[in-house]
């Protein structure tokens, strides 16, 4: 082992197999339909990139140099909560998009609800009043 | 010409029967369709009882700006001419309508905006930051829309039948009403702003409380400059 070697043995094979579990977890969930695939590409991505630097960790020094950084297992952090941010912003965009096609929906239920609610009145208005809807006024359809 | 006007409500079941009656008495002709956003009270009931609107009842709580766009949707769907947005807590005083209209009646505008402040002594009163901030919008969306628009969070206003169509589509969420000016000047609307008396408020809550004045204020400017940054929306 050179000096540049920050982990031992041991932390490496525990880093290799959590990746693995983790992965492993990803997988079954998707199996399961627990997680949508698109919302698993993420965290699956994130998990093989935290495999190949536990098997491969001069993947790691080569990265802490590149961008500068002296302390190797900081850019460990700066990857992981990179991958994290990634994530949230993710979710955020999917809630938007879902909140968006929530207002759409409610707005199409209460116009249709408000339509049928007229239909009915229109087929029992007479029968429980023994007026003519034309009595009642409400703004005409169409 | 079909006439509608568009009355977005939350927990207003004292005011909607008065509001719904104002704007009946006033003209017979004018639609009244209110949009209930899933008021915990009886306003739904209350405004349908009245026997003089439509009324839609939201499954769940949309914000004013979802509550409305329901409105627009409506009168997309139905062909109206012109609609009319007009608060269900009876600050706003029917008889002005009339004001509104002129501007499209004579095809000077596609959008017109009932103003508190177009003139001085008009009446309405307000607390300093609230005043601070109409002042924020003014400036900002001035800018923006190459325009004088001195109340941009009124929500007394007209549009023609282009603009329904268009905001039937494309309405803010929110605390829409100055984000919609810029949607509407952005996209080539002609807008005016005509004076209007109103009320002060007699029953229910402004939706902005001094607590989220700062939230306001920061989400609506961000909005804002977004909206003036995106491209031209297409129209069918």
């Amino acid at each position: 082992m050179t000096g540049f070697t920050v982990n031992s043995d041991r932390v490496q094979w525990i880093g290799i197999l959590f990746s693995i579990a983790y992965i492993a977890v990803l997988l079954v969930l998707i199996h399961r339909k627990k997680i949508k695939e698109e919302y698993s590409l993420l965290w699956l991505f994130s998990g093989v990139v935290f495999l190949i630097i536990s098997i491969w960790s001069q993947v790691l020094f080569f990265f802490s140099f590149l961008i500068g950084i002296a302390y190797p297992p900081a850019a460990l952090f700066l990857i992981m909560i990179l991958a994290v941010i990634s994530i949230l912003i993710h979710y955020s965009m999917v809630i938007s998009k879902m909140s968006d096609q929530i207002k759409i929906l409610v707005q199409e239920q209460g116009l249709l609800r408000m339509e049928l609610d007229r239909l009915r009145m229109g087929s029992d208005y007479s029968e429980k009043t023994g007026k003519s809807l034309k009595e009642k006024k409400r703004p005409a359809a169409g | 010409m079909k006439k509608l006007a568009i009355i977005p409500a939350y927990n207003e079941e004292k005011v909607i029967n008065s509001v719904i009656n104002e704007i009946f008495t006033f003209d017979e002709s004018i639609d009244i369709l209110i949009v209930n956003d899933a008021s915990t009270d009886r306003t739904g009931e209350a405004a349908a009882e009245s026997g003089h609107a439509t009324v839609i009842n939201l499954p769940c709580n949309l914000g004013i700006g979802g509550a409305v766009q329901t409105g627009f949707k409506y009168a997309a769907k139905y062909g109206y001419d012109i609609a009319f947005q007009y608060d269900g807590d009876g600050q706003h005083v029917a008889e002005e309508i009339t004001k509104l209209m002129l501007p499209l009646e004579r095809h000077e505008a596609e959008v017109v905006i009932g103003s508190r402040f177009c003139q001085k002594h008009n009446g309405y009163r307000s607390t300093l930051a609230r005043r601070i901030g109409i002042k924020i919008f003014k400036i900002v969306n001035s800018l923006l829309v190459r325009q004088w628009i001195c109340d941009n969070t009124s929500g007394f206003r007209a549009y023609n039948k282009r603009a329904i169509h268009f905001l039937a589509k494309n309405y803010p969420g929110d605390y829409p009403e100055p984000e919609a000016i810029i949607l509407l000047g952005r996209n080539g609307f002609r807008m005016v702003e005509v004076f209007t008396r109103m009320r002060e408020r007699t029953e229910g809550d402004s939706s902005i409380t001094a607590f989220r004045a700062m939230y306001y204020m920061v989400k609506v400017l961000l909005a804002i400059f977004m909206c003036a940054l995106r491209p031209r929306l297409e129209e069918e």
